[in-house]
This record gives C-alpha cells, sequence and structure tokens, in this order.
C-alpha cells in the first residue's frame, strides 16, 4: 500500500515536471510566449526598437490641415464617423489648452494660441491603459507599440479611465452602419469594444509608413526613437519639443516641435 | 434549509411575484442593450463609466458594511448582536450579487467577461477586484449557511468555521480597499487620485451599508416576530454615527485640500460638482442636497435622545443613506470623469432604459436577500429563537 502510494507521487511528480518543461520548450520554440503558431513578417517589414513619432506643429497647425490625416487614418481603419459625445477617433485636432493642459498660460503667444495640434495614442512607454487591462486586451508590443486586439477586449472600458489622453474610443453601438466606404483589407470591430490608434501596425509589416505621416507632407516624422540615426532622433536633437502631460510619468512617443 | 423559502403567506409570494416581474422587465431592456450595445445608456466618450459602475461601487460598501456586526460579535463576543450577525452576513450576499449583476450589465461584450480568468493579469486592480469579489461570497456563503445549520441542528459548527470568519472579517477590508483602487490608481483623474480614497470608501460604506441593513431588519421586524432587541439597534446606531462623521470629516479633507492648495487640477471636479463648470450644471442640486442631507442625518443621529428614538431612527438612517447614495453612487463617478481629458466638460445623465437595467439588478439583489432572510427567520421560528 505505502509502495504504490510512493510510486504514485513520484509519476504525478515527474508527469507534472514533464509537463512545465515541455510548455517552457514550446514558449521557446513561439519566440517569447503568445498562443499559437507566429508567423514570420514579411521581409520588407519595418523594424525599430521604440516607434516614436515627432509632429512639426510649425508646419501643421490647422483644423483643416489635420482633417485630411484624420480621414486617411480613419477611411484606412474603418473608423466609424459618429457624432459627439460618443465619437470615434484614432487621431483628431485639439487646441494648446487642451492638448497641454499643464500648460496653461493666459498670455500664450497669438500664433500659438490658434495653432491646432494632431492628436492620437502616444504609445507610452510606461502605458496605464496596459497596466489596467484585465485580459491583455491592450498590451505593449516589444517595438513599442501600445496595441488592442480588439477580439480579446471585454469592453470594460478600464482602459479609458486610466488613459491621460483621452486616446481611446468605445463602440457603443455597431459600427458598421457608421462607415461610409469600408476597407475590406482591415477588420471592422463589432460593438461593445475599444479602439484606439495601433502606430499602423498593419502598414509597418507591409513596409509603409503609417497613413498620417503619408498623408503629411513631411509634417509628422515617424522612426525609431532607440537609433540615433534615425530621422526622429535627427528633428529631435534639433527643434525644441515637448510631450502632453510629461509629469504622470507615462513616457509618450509622440512629440511636437513648437 | 432551502425548503423554508417555499413556504410563505400570499403577501410573500406577491413580494417575490413583485421583484420577478421587475426582473423580467428589466431583464428585457438588457436584451435591447445585448443588441444595441451600450448606446442606450447615456454614457459617452468622456464618462465612459456611468450609473451601473456607480452602484456597483456603492453596493461594494453594502457588501463590507456586514463586518460592522461580524467584527463586534466574533472578535470582542458582543452578544446581542446574536441575532444580527446572520442578517449581516446575508446581506453582504445580496450586496455581492448585486456586484456582480452591475459589473456584468456594464460590459460591452459580456459573453468573453470569462477572458479575465482565461487570461489573468494581476496588474490590473480590475483582476484583483474579481477575486475578492468572488471570494468574499464564497466566505460569506459558507460562513452564513454553516451557522445557520448549526443553529437548527443545535449542534456546534466545526472548529475550522472560526477561523473561515476571521478570513471573512479581515476580506471585508479588502473588497472595499481593492474597490477604491481601481480608481485611487488612475494618473490623471484628481477626483480620484488620493490616498484616502480608499479609507473614504469604507468609512461611507462601515455608515451607509449598516443603515441599510438596520433599516431591511425593521421591515423584517414588522413582517416577523423577528427582534434582534433594542439594545443591538442602539448599538449600530451608534456605529453608523461615528463613521458618517469620519466618512463627512474625510470628505472636508478633500475640499480643504483642493481649496486651500488652489491647485486647478485639484479643485475642477469639486468645482464641478457643487457650483458647475463652463456652464454645466447638472450635478449642482444633487450635490447640496447630498450636503445638506448629510448634515442633517448627522444632526439626528448625534444627540444620544434623538439617536435611541425609535420612531425617528429610520428616519434619519434613510437621509444618511440618500446622502451617501449621492455622493457615491452619483458624484464618485462623474465628478471622477469631470472634467475630461482636454480640461472640457460632458455632461452625463443616466437614461431610462438604463436606470431599468439598474432597477432589474436591485430586484435581483433584493430576491436573493428576502429568500436568504426567509430561511434565516424561518429557522429561528422552528427552533423558537427569534
Amino acid at each position: 500500500m505505502k509502495q504504490s502510494r510512493r510510486n504514485f507521487l513520484k509519476f504525478v511528480g515527474i508527469s507534472a515536471l514533464g509537463l512545465g518543461l515541455a510548455k517552457v520548450a514550446g514558449v521557446e520554440a513561439a519566440g517569447g510566449g503568445g498562443h499559437g503558431p507566429v508567423m514570420e513578417p514579411p521581409h520588407d517589414a519595418l523594424h525599430a526598437k521604440r516607434w516614436g513619432m515627432v509632429i512639426d506643429t510649425r508646419k501643421l497647425n490647422t483644423a483643416e490641415a489635420i482633417a485630411p490625416l484624420a480621414e486617411a487614418c480613419h477611411s484606412v481603419h474603418n473608423v466609424p464617423t459618429i457624432a459627439a459625445p460618443r465619437e470615434m477617433k484614432w487621431l483628431w485636432a485639439e487646441s494648446f489648452d487642451g492638448s497641454f493642459t499643464e500648460m496653461e498660460n493666459d498670455r500664450l503667444n497669438d500664433e500659438i494660441e490658434h495653432r491646432k495640434f494632431a492628436l492620437l495614442c502616444n504609445h507610452c512607454q510606461n502605458p496605464p491603459c496596459v497596466r489596467v487591462c484585465p485580459t491583455k486586451a491592450t498590451f505593449k508590443r516589444a517595438d513599442g507599440i501600445t496595441m488592442m486586439d480588439m477580439h480579446r477586449c471585454i469592453g470594460c472600458r478600464y482602459c479609458m479611465a486610466a488613459c491621460p489622453y483621452g486616446a481611446r474610443s468605445f463602440n457603443f453601438g455597431d459600427p458598421q452602419k457608421f462607415v461610409a466606404k469600408p476597407n475590406p483589407e482591415y477588420p471592422m470591430r463589432m460593438r461593445g469594444v475599444v479602439e484606439k490608434c495601433t502606430f499602423c501596425s498593419e502598414r509597418l509589416e507591409a513596409g509603409k509608413q503609417p497613413a498620417c505621416v503619408e498623408a503629411s507632407q513631411g509634417a509628422m516624422l515617424f522612426g525609431d526613437l532607440e537609433d540615433k540615426n534615425s530621422p526622429v532622433r535627427k528633428a529631435l536633437r534639433e527643434n525644441f519639443t515637448i510631450r502632453r502631460k510629461p509629469s504622470l510619468g507615462t513616457q509618450p512617443s509622440v512629440y511636437y516641435i513648437i | 434549509m432551502l425548503e423554508k423559502a417555499l413556504q410563505g403567506s400570499p403577501k410573500y409570494w406577491g413580494w417575490l411575484a413583485f421583484l420577478g416581474l421587475i426582473i423580467a422587465a428589466g431583464g428585457g431592456v438588457y436584451m435591447t442593450q445585448l443588441q444595441d450595445g451600450l448606446q442606450i445608456t447615456g454614457m459617452n466618450r468622456d464618462v465612459s463609466w456611468g450609473f451601473y459602475i456607480a452602484q456597483f461601487t456603492y453596493l461594494v460598501g453594502v457588501a463590507a458594511s456586514g463586518v460592522m456586526v461580524v467584527l463586534p460579535y466574533y472578535f470582542h463576543h458582543y452578544k446581542k448582536y446574536k441575532k444580527m450577525v446572520i442578517m449581516g452576513e446575508f446581506m453582504a450576499i445580496g450586496a455581492v450579487v448585486m456586484c456582480l449583476g452591475f459589473i456584468v450589465v456594464d460590459i460591452g461584450q459580456p459573453q468573453r467577461m470569462l477572458n479575465v480568468m482565461l487570461h489573468p493579469t494581476p496588474n490590473s486592480i480590475l483582476f484583483w477586484d474579481m477575486v475578492v469579489l468572488n471570494g468574499y461570497l464564497f466566505l460569506n456563503v459558507i460562513v452564513g449557511w454553516m451557522s445557520l445549520q448549526s443553529e437548527r441542528t443545535r449542534i456546534d459548527p466545526p472548529k475550522w468555521l472560526k477561523y473561515v470568519i476571521y478570513t471573512s472579517i479581515v476580506w471585508a477590508f479588502s473588497i472595499h480597499t481593492v474597490t477604491a483602487f481601481l480608481y485611487q490608481g488612475l494618473p490623471a483623474r484628481h477626483y480620484w487620485l488620493t490616498a484616502i480614497l480608499a479609507a473614504r470608501f469604507l468609512a461611507s460604506a462601515f455608515c451607509s451599508g449598516p443603515a441599510i441593513l438596520l433599516l431591511v431588519i425593521m421591515l423584517v421586524q414588522k413582517l416577523t416576530k423577528f427582534n434582534p432587541g433594542e439594545d443591538a439597534y442602539k448599538t449600530l446606531a451608534k456605529t453608523i454615527t461615528y463613521a458618517m462623521c469620519v466618512n463627512v470629516f474625510f470628505f472636508l479633507l478633500e475640499v480643504f485640500t483642493a481649496a486651500y492648495s488652489s491647485i486647478p487640477g485639484h479643485m475642477h471636479s469639486i468645482a464641478y460638482l457643487f457650483v458647475g463648470s463652463h456652464g454645466h450644471t447638472g450635478m449642482v442640486p444633487w450635490m447640496w442636497s447630498a450636503a445638506f442631507m448629510a448634515i442633517l442625518s448627522l444632526c439626528l443621529l448625534i444627540p444620544p435622545a434623538l439617536r435611541d428614538n425609535m420612531k425617528l431612527l429610520p428616519w434619519s438612517l434613510a437621509i444618511l443613506v440618500a446622502a451617501t447614495w449621492i455622493d457615491k453612487g452619483l458624484g464618485l463617478l462623474i465628478g471622477g470623469f469631470t472634467p475630461n481629458m482636454f480640461e472640457g466638460v460632458t455632461e452625463y445623465w443616466p437614461t431610462g432604459k438604463e436606470l431599468m437595467v439598474s432597477l432589474a439588478v436591485y430586484a435581483t439583489g433584493a430576491l436573493v436577500l428576502t429568500l436568504l432572510f426567509k430561511v434565516a427567520t424561518g429557522i429561528r421560528e422552528e427552533t423558537d429563537n427569534l
């Protein structure tokens, strides 16, 4: 009796160990985690250690100039056009006070006072939205992109409460009716999930710049913040830039040249 | 023991049918929410949580408050709570059921809800809230049920139950602390980003929860022969009074910090709630009513002569519940989301459909509470211990 019990325990222990090892081996084979098979990105994909953006607000500073960029973004990603206060937006125009709330100034230079700023997800290095998400539906990629899995999102909207930049939109209803010309290349969301700018991860994979950057005629620069020779690093070296709400320690990856 | 819930007067069955009707009606409205999405509510891009999550928050407090009866009874052997203890535990069960209900109706994709368990994420406070709330439900079911069973069979409960009870007492504090952490750890929401929020939550819970418990027990006493004894009423009313004093004090600490420092971010939400902002004054009459009722409830509860007057007490308690409900069930959420992330104001008000779904969740809690109290009073009647 005793003998068989000991054997049984041994068997259980060895099996558990085996399962654990198999799991570790599996994870390594899959390249560091995740579920299911991992597809190799195409060879012409763009790579970076930390994607970042520099927006030159000397060139891009009116609602009229920002609207086509938002349109380029929203049409390629099937972002529905819905009226406030339930509007959906990945990229939009905002005043100086609304964009840089900590830099309130009652005697702001006339020109800057009238500038509009292009706002989008900041892809923070230390993102509060990722910290609070209860399902890892929003997560940080190795290349610095704060990504959304719209098929895992349960729609609890905790990320919307956590994001200091108002970058997230929620599908209060079915978005399909509000997308004038659906882009079949990109998935359409369903009601009840949160969405936001993804730095055009799907375009980077195809070797293309983000849609807004492409439409900005050089007013938006996109590149690797960890690469000293990248166009964004060059712009940051040569110009005075600010970021939104720096005191919160989120470390945004979007910089604004003033 | 459940059979006790199956025998009752026509009045009892009528009440159950009434609750069933509300649940069915609200359930119907919830079906339209499932179909059309959360656009049937008043929530929007800026106020992205509303009435549902506010009720959830308030009810976590109610659930935690059972401990104000359980703790003196088990830690201090305060025997006068003997009859009331089970009611506190059962009310906690009803309240947690409502909490879970409000979470489910608030979620945009409820059929994916189990993702919280399939992809456990310990860095999310929501994950921990799920853990502590379900744990608390489980603990109270065990403790309530086993204590009642031992009463019925007149056999002492197993020794280990004592440790489960001790755990549940500490656990009660944890559920409301974790719920406060949901809010107070968010970097850009000034109204919530305050170390005292968890303490405020507990203080408001420990006055409003026992107040609701006393009101329910008064009702039960009218309907059955159940009598917890006048001393139990008086002691719990004292607890409620102290907790309400602390609650009001903590809120005034917030007001002082914001007003004296004059930091705009700290003042803005409070100013919006009490005087309005950018011409939006929807919350102002509510918040001043809450402030007035809070003071009034203290005036009626602090003098012993008024507090011990059993004719007046239910009114004082009802006023207290109304004041704390506006503070936590409306002001906390709406104030937290105002101003929005661009220093603008988007007003929120729940829609009729939203209120209907909420009513159904409340009715579900009332149903659970009714059944559990029916079992408890039935067993007590049987053992001649009402």
